[in-house]
């Protein structure tokens, strides 16, 4: 089997973010950046494939600027055998994601192509189930368990009502939720030998995909800050003002 | 630990480095500047590099011009030149403006974070070959057959709080080099090992330290003055407690503010965090930051014993470069440059000699222990109150340093005095201190601020070596000072199920200062390295 | 303004036969955009009665079913593209779902069917085409432009829209989807939340406990309310630390980030590092001893007092 992980450079989650006082982002200059840690799941769940036996070849993927080849240095000492790096400067908004993410899957035919749910910068939860939709493969997101078949999988999914097990043909698309395993830790001589392995870089022409239509970020802002309310005096007045709220 | 010591890999390089500060990042690109072939490793245990780095810092560009002749080209993004020193005596009411102390002149001098300035070397260190490993720090020095230093072991990561194993167990590995270059800063714990070991001070006068606290600010438009470096003493501080603020006024109306405070106070009630906050009450500085925010905040321990408490700095297979040692020019109020010339000049050493032997003559023979030397005895001369201590430093500065004497420095732990002996109201009363409002609330509002980050479940790095002392002795003695010199509200006392008092280490709020190391009374707190990659991410401090 | 009339498609999240009431938050949502026509698309096995359900949501032009054994469970790679088959013969500019894991799972793929960009989460509407979310686990709000000329394909903050009024009486009709259907997914099974208690990280209502509560045994009365009113539990770092509650209960900077439509907090003195947790909750309501306590300073409703007493007083009261 044949596993591709889409690994996304992101702000590091415990960076406490500052917005651009011009309002058009968040400050990413000299701020630390990491491998989104939905997207450390799903490495740590194929590289567990390559140990047990169930994977030959694991395959990092990412696309994003320059900068991202250290996240990709990353997954090559969690053990990836190759990683490609789509290079570009330009933000990439999901359903263009999903386009690479389909040539780049055309060409390497994965049996399983492994994705966080979501990364912590956007919070889109989109690409995964973009991919599958234009590669027309089964999709199964918020995985917290996957157990491999014969030419499938069964993957439990963490839903709002309880937990969902679908079986799903391969090839597909696994989207990862927090439970599914616990990354582990990156050994220095791993680190060090990953820094001598190769990245095959791409660019967009060389897959012949085109930008997908996008959305315009106007501004951002920071959230409206939470303002003191009403204090009451007695648990009546307090229900009183849950029911007002249509709360109970 | 039922487990037996595991399996450990092991790598070799030419040279490893314990730290990506000044000191450490300067010696690793001399050496690959002066001999690429070398291979030099350096480990630093924040999760990138600068990301434990805080400093003022204003600093003296010498040594930076030598290692990187054309950086003003591609300068780091904070990098401000010095405009004008102001020098401020505080009382509660009222500030005066004093001549600026000569060696705070800071003509030609540039305003930068270290923070950001270290991030900013790193990749140029790469560049010259320097293979650097942020996240992992050095736990342990390793030791040969003869004893001689052989390298450093990283910590265990994957350990629970008990000290067991988890699944995701890895264990440390060692780093083997000829030649060690310890640049841990500040009472780095390998430092602290090996010190004790090779007994490096035993002919000097032992170190002592200052604690510095320091904020970031965004402000409203038009208040900051790019450029102006501000200093001030007094207020809030009393006659005989050595200490004072910084204020560093950058570019986009971002303010620098920080308060250091000498180690060696004698009342254990005081509090370094609320002093900070008082500082910044007072009506000369209040109306800087009134109405802005508070962008980042951080603290840390440094080192102000100079000449006379400078260690020993070789032994066996390594040297010690840097605050490690102590190279810090406390009336210069700077230490990024001798750090960095330090680390240069044991680039060069064994780069002329492949070995550590030679470093001690070396380094005390060169332009850093000259400047250390001319000041040495600045700082003592307040141990006997700022007045007295004023006086001494224009006598210093007059003859420069040629006094036949040397006056000594002691041991800060041993200055904290215990409650019975200490006369008076604590220092909030004794100085009026006033009601305050600017952010942060609190020391775990400011901990936010640092964004410092612990794995919880790890074993807690802070080892108190007697528990029973804090309770029975510590509580009737000094009144548990750690829960109020900390900066980062690590330790608390609070009452356990059976209603006793009981000392509580919230570790996970550390922010790696060392100041619980050297301050606690009982020399029972040992500051030891937690899983790679904790505590603090300093952006721009 | 579009050129085409704006035409709102919502799609029903329901489970046993019952809408999910994220449908009407949703309905609520597309009447921000105020459009000629808001339908409700249900998608199920036999969807009549759903329909029925969704055609009293005040505000609902037409509530459709699409019929089709397939659609007994609802898995996205199935119901996409009859959806997308519905948005393009109906002529929809927009189709909503609500940001719940069904919607989360289904909407982005029925946008890459339809070769759109999404909007996910969507807390504010500025316009038929502008929107804000949330991003950096709410630690920013983005206001997003979509592009006029194409349809735009979106998923509704629960939090931030109340569920539309019953009252309506929508006509109900059945919609024939001749798509083909792919057998790649299949439907196993459904482990539904065995306990009363719901997931400290999606449930609507969080009551937690801090340092104030004293102890593991005190903690009982916080799980006792909280079941009482079918709430998730959660706990400040100084309760985690205290031993009081496991690792897992934590919420704040380091432990889960929540974002309920209300969260009640016992003895939590509320630390900016809890405040980062629960920025998002839809109404906080604060009972504390101590009056300065900081968590009163964001608190939408406080209460000063015993937490003991008061909370035996809102079990009487609510249970």
């Amino acid at each position: 089997m044949k596993v591709l992980v889409s690994i996304k450079r992101a702000i590091d989650y415990n960076v406490r973010i500052q917005i651009k006082p011009d309002g058009s982002g968040v400050v990413t200059d000299g701020v630390k950046h990491s491998i989104n840690p939905f997207d450390e799941i799903a490495l740590e769940q194929a590289i567990r494939w390559k140990e047990s036996g169930d994977a030959e070849e694991v395959v990092a993927v990412t696309i994003g600027p320059e900068a991202a080849k250290e996240q990709l240095r990353s997954a090559l000492a969690f053990g990836c055998d190759r990683a490609i790096h789509v290079v570009t400067d330009a933000p990439v908004q999901p359903l263009t994601a999903a386009r690479l993410f389909k040539a780049i899957a055309e060409a390497e035919a994965p049996q399983i192509f492994l994705m966080g749910k979501q990364a912590i910068d956007d919070d889109a939860n989109q690409t995964g189930q973009m991919t599958a939709a234009l590669l027309d493969w089964a999709q199964a997101t918020f995985a917290s368990a996957v157990t491999l078949g014969n030419g499938s999988a069964r993957v439990t999914r963490e839903i709002d009502a309880g937990l969902e097990t679908l079986e799903v043909d391969l090839p597909a698309v696994i989207t990862v939720d927090l439970r599914l395993n616990e990354p582990r830790y990156l050994k220095l001589p791993d680190i060090m030998k990953a820094k001598k392995k190769t990245i095959d870089v791409r660019t967009l022409e060389e897959l012949n995909v085109t930008p997908a239509p996008a959305l315009e970020a106007v501004r951002t802002a920071p959230p409206p800050a939470r303002q003191a309310g009403t204090m009451v005096e007695s648990t009546d007045e307090l229900v009183a003002k849950l029911k007002e709220k249509g709360l109970l | 630990m039922s487990e037996q010591q595991p399996e450990r890999d092991v790598m070799e390089y030419d040279v490893v480095v314990v730290g990506a500060g000044p000191a450490g990042l300067a010696a690793a690109m001399r050496l690959k500047q002066k001999n690429a072939e070398l291979n030099v490793c350096v480990l630093e245990k924040a999760s990138e590099v600068g990301a434990h780095n805080l400093a003022g810092a204003v600093i003296e560009t010498g040594p930076l011009d030598t290692l990187l002749p054309d950086w003003r080209d591609n300068p780091p993004s904070i990098c401000i030149d010095a405009v004008a020193d102001e020098f401020w005596m505080l009382d509660k009411e009222r500030a005066r403006k004093l001549p600026t102390p000569p060696q705070q002149n800071n003509h030609g001098n540039v305003i930068i974070s270290i923070a950001n300035f270290m991030s900013w070397l790193a990749p140029q260190a790469e560049a010259l070959g320097v293979e650097i490993y942020p996240g992992f720090s050095a736990a342990d020095p390793v030791y040969d057959e003869t004893g001689a230093v052989k390298g450093v072991r990283t910590p265990d990561m994957g350990l629970d709080r008990a000290g067991q194993r988890k699944d995701s167990f890895t264990p440390g590995i060692e780093i083997h080099a000829p030649v060690t270059i310890f640049a841990e800063g500040c009472r780095g714990n390998c430092t602290k090992q090996l010190i004790k070991r090779f007994e490096l001070n035993k002919d000097c006068d032992p170190q002592t330290y200052g604690i510095g606290l320091k904020e970031l600010w965004k402000v409203p438009a038009g208040r900051v003055k790019p450029g102006l470096i501000q200093h001030t003493i007094g207020w809030p501080l009393d006659n005989a407690t050595y200490g004072g603020s910084f204020i560093y006024h950058l570019d986009h109306d971002r303010i620098a503010i920080g308060f250091v405070v000498g180690l060696d106070y004698a009342d254990p009630r005081f509090q370094p965090f609320e002093a900070f906050q008082q500082l910044k009450h007072h009506p000369k500085i209040k109306p800087l930051l009134e109405g802005g925010e508070i962008v980042s905040a951080g603290a840390r321990a440094l080192v102000e014993g100079g000449w006379q408490s400078l260690p020993r700095v070789e032994m066996p297979g390594a040297v010690i470069v840097g605050d490690g040692a102590g190279t810090l020019n406390v009336p210069k109020i700077k230490g990024i440059h001798t750090a960095m010339q330090s680390g240069m000049l044991a680039a060069e050493h064994v780069i002329a000699t492949g070995k550590a032997d030679g470093f001690d003559a070396r380094l005390r023979s060169s332009d850093v222990a000259k400047e250390l030397r001319k000041v040495r005895n600045i700082r003592p001369g307040f141990n006997k109150g700022k007045w007295a201590g004023l006086a001494n430093a224009v006598w210093e500065t007059a003859v420069a340093g040629a006094s036949p004497w040397t006056l000594h420095n002691h041991a800060d732990w041993r200055a904290t005095q215990r409650l019975d002996q200490v006369a008076g109201p604590p220092p909030d009363q004794a100085q009026d201190y006033r009601p305050r409002d600017l952010p942060p609330r609190d020391r775990l509002a400011s901990v936010y601020f640092a964004q410092t980050e612990h794995d919880e479940d790890q074993p807690v790095h802070l080892q108190i070596l007697e528990p029973d002392i804090c309770t029975s002795r510590c509580t009737a003695e000094y009144g548990n000072p750690c829960t109020r010199f900390c900066p980062a509200n690590v330790y608390e006392m609070v009452e356990n199920a059976s209603g006793e008092a009981e000392l509580k280490i919230n570790a996970a709020n550390c922010v790696h200062c060392k100041t619980c190391d050297i301050k606690d009374p009982y020399q029972i707190i040992n500051w030891v390295t937690p899983e790679g990659g904790a505590g603090p991410n300093y952006y721009n401090l | 303004m579009s050129p085409n009339p704006l035409n709102v498609l919502v799609i029903a999240d329901h489970l046993n036969n019952t809408l999910n009431a994220s449908t009407a938050r949703a309905v609520t949502c597309a009447q921000d955009l105020e459009a000629e026509a808001v339908d409700v698309l249900v998608l199920a096995a036999d969807g009549a009665a759903l329909a029925g359900e969704a055609a009293r949501i005040e505000g609902v032009s037409r509530a459709l079913h699409a019929d089709h054994e397939a659609n007994t469970h609802p898995v996205a790679a199935i119901l996409a593209p009859q959806i997308a088959a519905a948005v393009k013969a109906g002529g929809y500019s927009h189709v909503l779902g609500p940001n719940t894991t069904f919607g989360k799972d289904l909407m982005p793929r029925v946008a890459a069917l339809l070769d759109v960009a999404m909007v996910t989460d969507i807390m504010a509407v500025h316009g038929p085409h502008e929107f804000d979310r949330p991003i950096y686990a709410g630690n920013a709000v983005v206001t997003l432009k979509a592009s006029a000329d194409q349809v735009v394909v979106g998923s509704v903050r629960c939090a931030s829209y109340a569920e539309a009024a019953a009252g309506g009486e929508a006509p109900i009709e059945a919609l024939d989807l001749d798509v083909s259907l792919p057998t790649h997914t299949r439907f196993i099974d459904l482990e539904q939340h065995t306990s009363d208690r719901p997931d400290l990280q999606t449930a609507s209502t969080v009551v937690s406990g801090g340092r104030g509560v004293g102890s593991q045994e005190n903690f009982k009365v916080i799980y006792d309310f909280a079941d009482a009113i079918g709430a998730g539990v959660g706990a400040s770092r100084a309760a985690v630390d205290a031993g009081y509650v496991p690792n897992d209960m934590q919420v704040g900077q380091t432990g889960k980030i929540i974002s309920p439509d209300l969260y009640i907090c016992f003895g939590i003195s509320g630390a900016i590092q809890h405040l980062a947790g629960i920025k998002d909750a839809g109404t906080i309501v604060a009972i504390n001893k101590d009056a300065d306590a900081p968590i009163f300073e964001v608190a939408d409703i406080g209460l000063v007092g015993d937490l003991f007493e008061i909370i035996r007083d809102l079990e009487q009261k609510l249970a």
